[in-house]
């Protein structure tokens, strides 16, 4: 058996190749859930598309995951299309999350409910841009390794948000903030449509810009000669350090904006766990898509689908939540696996080996 | 049929819908040096790799010493004795010489590490004086001339007992004395019985070290000739269908007034060597100015600062347009040199590390230079797509189309993308670092013809170069550099090949 690299493949083979992969999955999966639960796989499948799309409301939670993870992943997207690893995304969610909290404690009872957003909006990307440009400046001017420094700078964030939950403590005693402005909804984003219509269109809003910046505008240009080859870059008189700073300062802004939707338009409160490791999730999902963002919204809502319907099948089955990370293992085991099929295809030689 | 090393029936390799090799048929005697000659993407290194197991014949039959054989891998290679130099090392920097030869050797049994150096130091010792090496085991390859690494390469094949050897463009990177050396060395190799296919395009070379020539042409074998009965213009007539590109055709300068003159320039590397030592000279426009020396003197460095990627220490480099304002080019960066309307074009020496992005397209790489010209947010990709066309027809770039990315293209046609880009803007200063190093004879031809062109046009033009023979041929002026130090600046219509390689090392005899 040989490994041979493919020169090109037609986009319907690479489409069958990934279908046969899905069908495949779901096959595996199934004989998995006979063996080890003995329940009948179809009746589990249907409990996870029923705890992710069975209702209204849990439909709108499934969108609600969706959008968190794909705005996060979108704002990934320039740090790592210029191979700047940024893992420190939950720490700029948590930063936006504080400051939005902020605003609403102390702004959200006093001024009109659009200024008290807007304020939230501007506040939050300024922190999240502010934790994005720390390692930036840090990995322009003295080279540092970007990963430990992002990293290092979500603990950091963890600890501020720890402090800010004893200061802002409600009731006294609970240890956490509880729901802000419960009374007058004070910062809380207005529903549009539905819960979430109005994060929908500002993730969407958010997603579509991106995709233009980096495949149309100069600055995308930019970022995709510096994350090839910096030598290049400072050939084609591009100014590496501004292009890192600046690339750092937008993938910042979003993921601390991602924080505001997620604290002014979901949860209205703060917590340690507020990012929920969506700042980790969401690079799987960056990658497995390519940087592409239309892909990223396809991956996102199948992660957040698995991961709601495994909330339902744990409580209808027994099951404890594990069952449906297996399941969601196991599919993208097969979805990632078959790229390898996508770029090689195997031969089988039949002459024997050479004899010494 | 015991005497042939290697007999290579009908072998067929395709990349997609490329054909690299269509039916090729090789013959290696046993003790015999053969050449392989053919144009940059003729499938030389393609076939040469079925050879060493790095890739997998679609058809055909290979036989080594009259068995016919499966070549799956390095592995299977390797054990019938097939040995490969690659163009580019595959060395680790901070191994010595020893430890790079024995890696992934099984150990026969756990020495200490110092008695197991000992023996393999004393092996490779041997091996150096039974062919004529010069080595030093001990030595880090980071501390290595490029030529000391090629010893290396060559010595872990012999030290694993190879027969076989196939050497890919080794002389690419040698200067002409460092070439004489490989050169008694394989046939000290040959004496002993050993078997060398060489991949080359210098055709002196051909004649000087092989015994027969093969000619590929565009994936297919042409012919198997005797090279005592070769000469240079036959050979090149067989690979290029007629076509002889043996004269570069050079005008008299025009003098136009100075263009670019740098006076007391020094560089240093960011390790604090001294790379370029007090350099000044003139350069005007309508003249091509050589650079030689040997590989390593502050080439690089001078050109580098000239285009603002390296920081001159001391000196000034100053730039007289056509009209206007003279320019000092030492206090800027590459960015704002271009802001300030200087049409400086540089080909650099790394072509797909500096001068290209690998991954992108033609188009894409056309944009490395215009992308930041108009107003606004966006980029402009309808210009650069044109030119990416026009270069692509004008040039005879050989690609399946502008959306290709320029890692797919052979070396030559990436050589045509980048210089094609270069000169689009009709530059005042064009600078070319190498610029035919590892092309065919046509495809150099084709590039020295483009900076006759540019030189005709006004262009004051900078030509680092390794081959004399062509230097001599292609500019007005050679400026030779030594260990840093600008040694002497001869006009190449009257010196000689001599008088520039004695100044070439004028300064390294006195270290």
């Amino acid at each position: 058996m040989r490994m041979i690299k493919r020169g090109s493949i037609s986009r319907s083979k690479a489409l069958c190749i990934r279908l046969a992969a899905a069908v495949l999955s779901l096959l595996v999966c199934a004989i998995v859930i006979v063996a080890i639960t003995k329940q009948n796989p179809l009746e589990v499948y249907a409990g996870i598309v029923d705890g992710a799309v069975g209702t209204g409301r849990r439909l709108w939670v499934t969108i609600r995951e969706t959008i968190f993870l794909l705005i996060v992943a979108v704002g990934l997207t320039p740090a790592f299309k210029m191979r700047f690893w940024n893992i420190g995304a939950e720490g700029q969610i948590l930063m936006g999350g504080a400051v939005s909290a902020a605003v609403m404690i102390y702004l959200g009872k006093s001024l009109p409910n659009a200024l008290v957003i807007l304020l939230i909006f501007v506040s939050s990307a300024l922190i999240g841009m502010l934790w994005g440009l720390i390692p930036a400046y840090f990995k322009a001017r003295y080279n540092t390794n970007e990963t430990l420094f992002t990293l290092m700078l979500n603990y950091v964030a963890m600890q501020i948000v720890t402090f800010c939950i004893v200061y802002w403590e409600n009731p006294p005693g609970s240890n956490t903030v509880g729901v802000i402005n419960a009374a007058n909804r004070g910062g809380w984003i207005p529903p549009l449509f539905g819960t979430y219509g109005m994060c929908v269109l500002l993730v969407a809003a958010v997603t579509v810009f991106i995709a233009i910046y980096m495949n149309r505008s100069k600055h995308g240009y930019e970022i995709a000669v510096v994350g090839e080859s910096q030598n290049t870059a400072r050939y084609a008189g591009i100014n590496v350090k501004k292009v890192i700073i600046r690339t750092m300062m937008l993938s910042g802004a979003i993921c601390g904006f991602a924080g505001a939707l997620i604290v002014s338009g979901s949860s209205h409160t703060i917590s340690t766990g507020t990012a929920g490791g969506r700042g980790f999730t969401a690079i799987i999902v960056a990658w497995m898509s390519k940087f592409n963002p239309a892909i990223m919204v396809i991956v996102s809502l199948f992660l957040a689908f698995m991961q709601q319907g495994a909330i339902q099948i744990a409580s209808q089955f027994g099951l404890n939540e594990n069952a449906s990370d297996i399941i969601t293992g196991i599919i993208l085991f097969f979805l990632i696996g078959c790229e390898f099929f996508v770029n090689y295809r195997l031969e089988v030689t039949i002459k024997n080996s050479p004899k010494h | 049929m015991e005497e042939y090393a290697i007999e290579l029936q009908g072998v067929t390799k395709s990349f997609g819908s490329v054909l690299a090799n269509d039916h090729v048929n090789l013959t290696l005697k046993k003790g015999e040096i053969l050449a392989i000659l053919g144009e940059n993407g003729s499938g030389k290194t393609t076939l040469m790799n079925m050879l060493s197991g790095i890739y997998f014949p679609d058809e055909g039959t290979i036989r080594i010493n009259g068995k016919e054989v499966v070549i799956r891998s390095p592995r299977d290679a390797f054990e019938l004795g097939i040995g490969m130099v690659h163009q580019h090392f595959k060395l680790i920097n901070v191994f010595t010489a020893a430890e790079n030869i024995i890696l992934g050797l099984e150990g026969k049994n756990i020495l200490s590490r110092r008695d197991m150096e000992k023996e393999v130091a004393e092996k490779i010792r041997q091996i150096a004086e039974k062919y004529g090496f010069d080595i030093d085991p001990y030595q880090k390859v980071y501390n290595m001339s490029v030529s000391q690494k090629q010893t290396v390469e060559i010595i872990k094949i012999i030290y694993r007992g190879a027969d076989i050897f196939i050497l890919d463009e080794p002389t690419a990177v040698l200067t002409p004395q460092e070439t004489k050396k490989l050169f008694a060395v394989l046939r000290n190799m040959q004496e002993a019985g050993k078997s060398i296919i060489i991949i080359t395009h210098k055709l002196n070379e051909v004649l000087e070290i092989s015994d027969r020539v093969a000619i590929l042409r565009k994936g297919k074998s042409i012919r198997e000739i005797r090279t005592s009965g070769a000469v240079a213009e036959f050979l090149t007539e067989m690979m290029f269908e007629g076509k002889t590109f043996l004269d570069i055709n050079r005008s008299e300068p025009e003098d136009r007034g100075v263009r670019i003159s740098m006076e007391g320039v020094s560089v240093r590397a960011a390790d604090g060597v001294l790379k370029l030592d007090n350099v000044s000279f003139k350069v005007s426009a309508g003249e091509i100015l050589g650079v030689a020396g040997i590989s390593g003197s502050g080439q690089k460095e001078l050109v580098e600062a000239i285009a603002g990627l390296q920081k001159a220490e001391t000196g000034k480099i100053v730039y007289y347009p056509p009209e206007g304002e003279a320019k000092l080019l030492s206090s800027m960066a590459p960015s704002e040199i271009s802001k300030t309307g200087v049409k400086l074009a540089f080909v650099p020496e790394d072509r797909l590390g500096m001068g290209l992005v690998g991954s992108m397209d033609l188009t894409d790489n056309m944009m490395l230079r215009s992308y930041n010209e108009g107003k606004g947010f966006f980029a402009d990709r309808r210009a650069p797509r044109e030119l990416a066309e026009d270069v692509v027809k004008k040039l005879e770039v050989v690609t399946p189309g502008v959306n290709t990315p320029v890692r797919r293209l052979s070396g030559g046609n990436v050589q045509k993308v980048l210089v094609g880009r270069e000169i689009a803007s009709s530059p005042t200063v064009l600078m070319v670092a190498y610029p035919a190093r590892g092309l065919d004879v046509s495809s150099a031809y084709t590039i020295y013809n483009l900076l006759n062109e540019q030189k005709e046009a006004g262009a004051a033009v900078i030509c680092v170069g390794e081959d004399l023979d062509v230097l001599l041929e292609l500019c007005d002026r050679i400026m030779v550099l030594s260990g840093g130090k600008l040694t002497g600046i001869v006009d190449a219509r009257s010196a000689s090949k001599e008088d520039i390689g004695m100044l070439m090392i004028g300064e390294g005899m006195k270290q």
